[in-house]
This record gives structure tokens, C-alpha cells and sequence, in this order.
């Protein structure tokens, strides 16, 4: 990575979102993320690949500290967004995951009515002060979800009803109407057909207007779309992170190489 | 021939068949199982199957029948004079039976020979001694159509066993014959003995739902009788509860709203106790507690949902009856008369309900996936407003379900009830005033010496068929909750 002089001056001229320093996560008595160095741009789309088990994931988790959850995780190092070191003391994880906004694998809407489900965030946070601010915010992350136009004439219908990628695209709206710095994706389309991952995908790129996603996938032709950066993860180590075009194009590790080319996976 | 000893004999044919259902088949596939259809054990299952089912359902039906067949003819012996003044033909029967049962008794211990129980011509005096030498229980003096009807039933039940056995054996032993007819290669035994377990769950199955039709059914026609006797205007409707056992009826008042209402009344308190303790137990163990103190607290807290009720009635007629007097009694706030009131038997039944609500509810909120909680973590809520907000509502449906199953419970809950309210049926608001419920009263009208014909006790099956449709209600409006608001997940 250190070699990759390219992406370091490309990292140079543009602003520091997320900034991982030897970052250590233990399962237990599990090592399952090594000295894991990254800087995540803002206003990007950064993708991270791997095979299963590798790593990304978890490393996604530690972002906005869902690993707390987890009884049994630890995470050890430091995570800096805009400069300041999320697992500090001082820091909040609950106010901290209104600030990183996550979406999961498999659509989560709540069983609540569309309008609650998105509601939901700015509600717990006061981001509203009256009835129509709320209203206001709520259409602003449906139409910044892409997907007004299909529910607006039944906000009261439950979330659940919609199908799975109208769904996701619900949890994307719910996740930017908090107003998010950085948007957290879990294989945001692993659950999808062809036609919604095409739709998330290309909600995705417009999010990057705003927002620096970090999306997690398993499909290498999803990262090679949506990604400006590529990170690759195997067993826990971070292999390699640099422009999309050149990870794919040309990796200078043999793992890599392997990989994308799918010798190993 | 003995019950026991003829059900022996089917079990051992059946055991026999089994060996010789193996050894057949194994000849018959020249000795290598895997030219055979099925493992050898299920022709041996197949020809024990077919010998000792259809014997032993035989055996049921006829001791089933047998006693009624009996009865009827022996009924028809006993003329109309042999009934005396306050007496029916059932308890002249019944006098038959045990005359019987006490020949059989005496011709064991040799007070008697076989000559004389068969002789229809014996002395009803010189028997009725000898019976009681022997030790059996004969109410009185045995008369000439008694000592017949007896001796007559002695000889049917006799004949009916003989005749019983001979046929059962036989059909054990041709079933057995059709079995091992069975016991070849490419006989499909494992489809046989396949079906016979799906029926024998079948059987099973339709048991339970069986008993549950005979015990409406009980209550209907008795229910029906007490209509009959009593007006169904005036039960409903009536405010008075006072039965009188003078036995002389008409002059009792059976209105079951008092004892509705102390139902009601006794189940709110209990409710009031049990939901938010339970519910709260139940989010503190499913969402907060750590797995080691999760692995000893919640069956802790199912110990509770194993204490007998009358445990319960007990800790409220010694216990919360006498703590709640100091406080609200003549010494304290004065508002209270005695131990035995309302509110002492709801809060124990709201404690003995405890566990139905919190260990149902603490499944059901374990069920919400944990997608749910991340989704709700992930925009940056709290503990408490994840569970308040997005898993308890996800959770409602089968938390409703629950309360209502704990409701069910306290409608038809007795014990407590009898040590802890008081058998006092009255309509009042005073939660610290004695009442009592429909299953209290059930118990009263039904224990001593009630007389069942009489309107006082039959009341007691109008009640039980009123308490069966309001529980069956609440079921069914727990289950059709349930199934509207159900969320599905995945």
C-alpha cells in the first residue's frame, strides 16, 4: 500500500473524512481485523471487497461503533472522523450513529407506517420543531432515496408492505434523513434483483453529491460501478486500497490480482 | 379369563409374529437383506402390528359395550314392584352390581360354593350373610329379584368374557397369519408401518379434541337441564346471588352477575399486578440482562409458574390478608373489614400471573430479529427508545396474546380465589370488600350434599358452560390478534 504513490497524492489534494489507524477488532479470542490503515475520502463512493469472512464487514461495523453490541467484540486503535477519535471516551456512540448512518444487508423497515419509518431518526434526534418541518424533512430523504414518486400517495401504509427494493431504498431514506456526514452500506443490494440493484446503484452515485459512503460488497462488478476507491480486505488484513480503475486494471498485489480474477474467494 | 392375562397372550402372539416376520422375510430373500424392500425390523413391525391392533381394539370396544348390554337386560329383570318408595331403578342396579361383585368375592374366599351363587332358588337371607361374612358391601337385606338379577348378570358378564377372549385371540392370530403372508422381499413393510405411526398420531391427535367435545357436551345437556328448571332471564340478569339448600327450591336466587362481576373485578386487579411487572421483566431479561444472569433469572422466575395455586390461596389467606388488614384495617386507614377481600386475591394472583406474561413475552420480543434492533441502533437510538419505539410494537401482537392467555388464566382461577376473597357474592366497587368469582361458586354448589337434580347444583353447569364461552371468547380474540397484527418478517 505504502508503495501506491498514485493514490496517496490523489488522498493529498482531497479532504480526510475517515481516517483508520492500526486498527485491531478481536471476536473474543479471534483476531479478525489486523492493523487495518485507511483514509476514506469524503464526498466519495469507496467500496470494500473480499471474500466472506474477510473482514470488511466488521471493519464497516467499527465505523459507527455497532460492534458495541456485540458483548464479546473489542476494537483497538483509532478511528478519526474529521479529526476526532470516535472511540474516545467523550464520544457518544448513540450520537455518534446519527452522525454515520448505516444501511444493512437485508431491508430493516420497522413495522410503522412509511412516513414513521422515516420520521423515526428525525423524531429521536428533534431534528423537527413542528408537524411540517417533519413532513418536510421526510419528503426531502424519500425524494434523496429515490423514491417519492412510487409511495408518496401512501406514506400511512406499513414500510413492510413495499417490495424488497423499494424497501432498501426506504432504509436508504430513513438513514439520510437523520443528515448523515458518512453513509454506512452493508451489501446494500445482496438481497435484490437486477432491476432495484440498478435503481440503489444509481441512488448511490447520487449520493456521493453529499454524502462519503463506504459501501461493503460482494460483487465485483457493483464496486467497479459505484466506487471512486477500493479497498481490498483478505483474512482480516487490509491488502490493498487505491482508485477503483487501477485495483481493477492493475493490482500490485498478487492477492488482489487473485482475487478480482477470481483464483481465490 | 383376566383382562391382564388375555392382553399378555395378544402381546405375545404380537412378539411372536415380530421374530417370525424376521425370519420369513429373511428366508425369503434368500438371506441378504439388501434384496429385501424394507429393513428387516419393519416386517417383523408389521406383522406384530397387524396381530395385536385390530385384537386389542376388539378387546376395547367390547368392554366398552359389554357392561351396557349387560345392563340392559339385567334392568329388564327387576320388576317394577322390586323398586321401592324414593328409590330409582339406577340405585337397584347398582345394589345388583355390588351383590354380584360380593358373590364373586365370596366364592374366592370359599364362603360360598358355585352351586349355590348359581342357584336361583338360594335363600336371599342365608346369601345376603354370607355375603357379609365375606366382607362385601351390601347396603341391606337382599331380596329374591336382586339375588337373580345378580346371578344373572354374574352369568352374562361370565359368558361376555369367555366369549370375548376366544374371539380376540383368534383375531390376534389371524392378523398375525395376514402379516407374515406379508413377510416377503418386495412386500413395501416401511410404507405399512409408516401409516400405522401416522395413524397412531392421528389417534392421539384426535383424543385430546374428543375429550374437549365430551366436555362441552356434559355441560350443554346439564346446562340445558338447569334452564329448564331455573329461567334463563333471571340468571343472566339477576343481581342476587343466594342459593338456598333447604332443599325445598324456588325460593333461591341464581344471578350470575355478582359472581361475573367479582371475576372480572378480581382478574382487573390481578391484570393490573401482572402486566407491567411481567412485561417489564420480560424487556429487562430479553434486552438488558447479560446471558449468564439471563440463564439464572428467567427460570427463577418460572419457579413462580410452578407453585401450586392452593400454595398461592394459602400465602394470601396468611400472608397479604393480615399485611394488607395493618395497613387498610381497623388499626390503620380502617377501610378494610378482613383479610379476605378483592385486592388481596388479585395481587396474588398477579403474582402467580407474573410468569405466564413475562416468560411468553420474553419469546415473543427475543423473536423480533435483531435487524430490527441494528436498524434502530444504527440511526443512533438509545436502549430504551429501540425497545420502546421499534420492538415492543413489532412485539404487541404476541405480547396482546400473551395477556390475554394470562387472562384466561385468572378468569378461571379457583383456589386463590376461595382462600382469598371471600365467598361473599356481591356487586360492589370497594376493592378491599370480600366477593367471589363463577369458579368459586362452581366449588361451593357442588361439594356437600347437594342433590344434583335440584336447580342449586345444577347451577354450577351453567356457570362452568358461561366461564367455557367467556375463556373460548377471549381465545379466540387473542388468536385472531394475533394473527391480524402479526408482522412478517424475512
Amino acid at each position: 500500500m505504502k508503495d501506491n504513490h498514485i493514490a496517496e497524492n490523489e488522498v493529498a489534494t482531497k479532504n480526510i473524512k475517515i481516517a483508520a489507524r492500526d486498527v485491531q477488532v478481536y471476536y473474543g479470542d479471534t483476531h479478525a481485523i489486523k492493523d487495518v490503515n485507511v483514509e476514506i475520502e469524503d464526498k466519495t463512493v469507496t467500496a470494500f471487497i473480499g471474500p466472506s469472512g474477510c473482514g470488511k464487514s466488521t471493519f464497516l461495523r467499527c465505523i459507527n461503533r455497532m460492534n458495541d453490541t456485540i458483548d464479546v467484540c473489542r476494537v483497538v486503535g483509532d478511528i478519526l472522523i474529521d479529526g476526532e477519535d470516535i472511540y474516545d471516551r467523550k464520544v457518544d456512540p448513540v450520537q455518534l450513529r446519527a452522525k454515520v448512518g448505516m444501511v444493512f444487508q437485508k431491508p430493516n423497515p420497522f413495522p410503522k407506517s412509511i412516513y414513521d419509518n422515516v420520521a423515526y431518526g428525525p423524531r429521536i434526534h428533534g431534528l423537527a420543531r413542528n408537524k411540517a418541518e417533519l413532513d418536510d424533512i421526510v419528503e426531502r430523504a424519500l425524494r434523496r432515496g429515490a423514491i417519492w414518486n412510487e409511495v408518496k400517495d401512501r406514506l400511512d401504509a406499513p414500510g413492510t408492505g413495499l417490495s424488497g427494493g423499494q424497501q432498501q431504498r426506504l432504509c436508504i431514506a430513513r438513514a439520510v434523513a437523520t443528515e448523515p456526514e458518512v453513509l454506512l452500506m452493508d451489501e446494500p443490494c445482496s438481497a435484490l434483483d437486477p432491476i432495484a440493484t440498478a435503481q440503489v446503484e444509481e441512488l448511490i452515485d447520487e449520493l456521493r453529491q453529499n454524502y462519503s459512503v463506504v459501501i461493503v460488497t460482494h460483487s465485483m462488478q457493483q464496486a467497479a460501478r459505484v466506487s471512486q476507491k477500493t479497498a481490498f480486505f483478505h483474512l482480516g488484513n487490509l491488502v490493498e486500497f487505491g482508485e477503483t480503475d487501477k485495483i481493477f486494471t492493475a493490482p500490485e498485489d498478487p492477492r488482489t490480482e487473485s482475487y478480482i480474477t477470481g483464483r481465490i474467494g | 379369563m383376566p383382562i391382564l392375562w388375555l392382553f399378555l397372550i395378544v402381546s405375545g402372539i404380537a412378539i411372536a409374529g415380530y421374530y417370525l416376520g424376521l425370519a420369513r422375510v429373511m428366508r425369503s430373500a434368500g438371506g441378504d437383506r439388501r434384496h429385501m424392500h424394507s429393513l428387516p425390523s419393519y416386517y417383523g413391525g408389521n406383522v406384530a402390528i397387524k396381530a395385536a391392533v385390530p385384537a386389542l381394539l376388539l378387546m376395547l370396544v367390547w368392554l366398552l359395550v359389554q357392561p351396557m348390554i349387560v345392563n340392559n337386560s339385567v334392568s329388564a329383570l327387576i320388576p317394577d314392584s322390586a323398586i321401592a318408595d324414593a328409590s330409582s331403578r339406577g340405585l337397584v342396579l347398582s345394589e345388583v352390581r355390588r351383590a354380584a361383585d360380593g358373590m364373586d368375592r365370596a366364592l374366592a374366599q370359599g364362603t360360598m360354593d358355585a352351586s349355590m351363587a348359581n342357584d336361583p332358588q338360594a335363600d336371599p337371607d342365608d346369601v345376603t350373610s354370607r355375603l357379609q361374612d365375606a366382607g362385601a358391601i351390601v347396603t341391606s337385606q337382599i331380596t329374591q329379584p336382586v339375588l337373580n338379577a345378580a346371578q344373572s348378570y354374574r352369568m352374562q358378564n361370565q359368558r361376555g368374557n369367555q366369549f370375548m377372549s376366544g374371539v380376540v385371540i383368534v383375531l390376534a392370530l389371524l392378523g398375525a397369519l395376514w402379516g407374515l403372508r406379508g413377510a416377503q422381499a418386495d412386500f413395501r413393510a416401511r410404507n405399512v408401518v409408516e401409516s400405522a405411526v401416522k395413524m397412531l398420531l392421528i389417534g392421539a391427535a384426535s383424543i385430546a379434541i374428543l375429550t374437549t367435545l365430551g366436555i362441552v357436551l356434559s355441560l350443554v345437556f346439564n346446562t340445558i337441564e338447569f334452564f329448564r328448571l331455573y329461567p334463563a332471564s333471571d340468571f343472566f340478569f339477576g343481581t342476587n346471588w343466594a342459593p338456598s339448600f333447604s332443599g325445598r327450591g324456588g325460593s333461591s336466587d341464581l344471578g350470575v352477575l355478582p359472581l361475573l362481576w367479582g371475576t372480572f373485578y378480581i382478574s382487573l386487579v390481578a391484570l393490573a399486578v401482572a402486566i407491567p411487572i411481567g412485561l417489564f421483566a420480560a424487556v429487562y431479561l430479553s434486552e438488558y440482562a447479560s446471558n449468564s444472569v439471563r440463564s439464572v433469572a428467567k427460570p427463577l422466575l418460572e419457579v413462580l409458574a410452578g407453585i401450586p395455586t392452593i400454595v398461592y390461596g394459602l400465602f394470601a389467606l396468611l400472608t397479604v390478608g393480615p399485611l394488607l388488614v395493618s395497613v387498610f384495617g381497623r388499626d390503620g386507614l380502617g377501610i378494610m373489614q378482613a383479610g379476605t377481600a378483592v385486592i388481596t386475591a388479585g395481587l396474588v394472583m398477579g403474582v402467580m400471573l407474573i410468569p405466564f406474561v413475562s416468560s411468553l413475552s420474553d419469546d415473543i420480543i427475543n423473536a423480533v430479529p435483531q435487524a430490527m434492533r441494528d436498524g434502530s441502533y444504527g440511526l443512533g437510538a438509545t436502549k430504551s427508545e429501540t425497545i420502546r419505539q421499534v420492538i415492543l410494537p413489532a412485539a404487541l401482537p404476541g405480547i396482546v396474546g400473551a395477556i390475554l392467555l394470562a387472562a384466561s388464566r385468572a378468569i378461571g382461577e379457583t383456589m386463590i380465589v376461595v382462600l382469598g376473597a371471600g365467598a361473599a357474592a356481591r356487586l360492589s366497587l370497594n376493592p378491599f370488600d370480600a366477593m367471589t368469582t363463577v369458579t368459586a361458586k362452581i366449588v361451593s354448589q357442588l361439594t356437600g350434599d347437594a342433590d344434583f337434580a335440584s336447580p342449586e347444583a345444577l347451577v354450577a353447569f351453567a356457570l362452568g358452560m358461561t366461564l367455557f364461552v367467556i375463556t373460548l371468547a377471549l381465545n379466540v380474540f387473542a388468536l385472531y390478534i394475533v394473527r391480524k397484527y402479526r408482522e412478517q418478517y424475512d
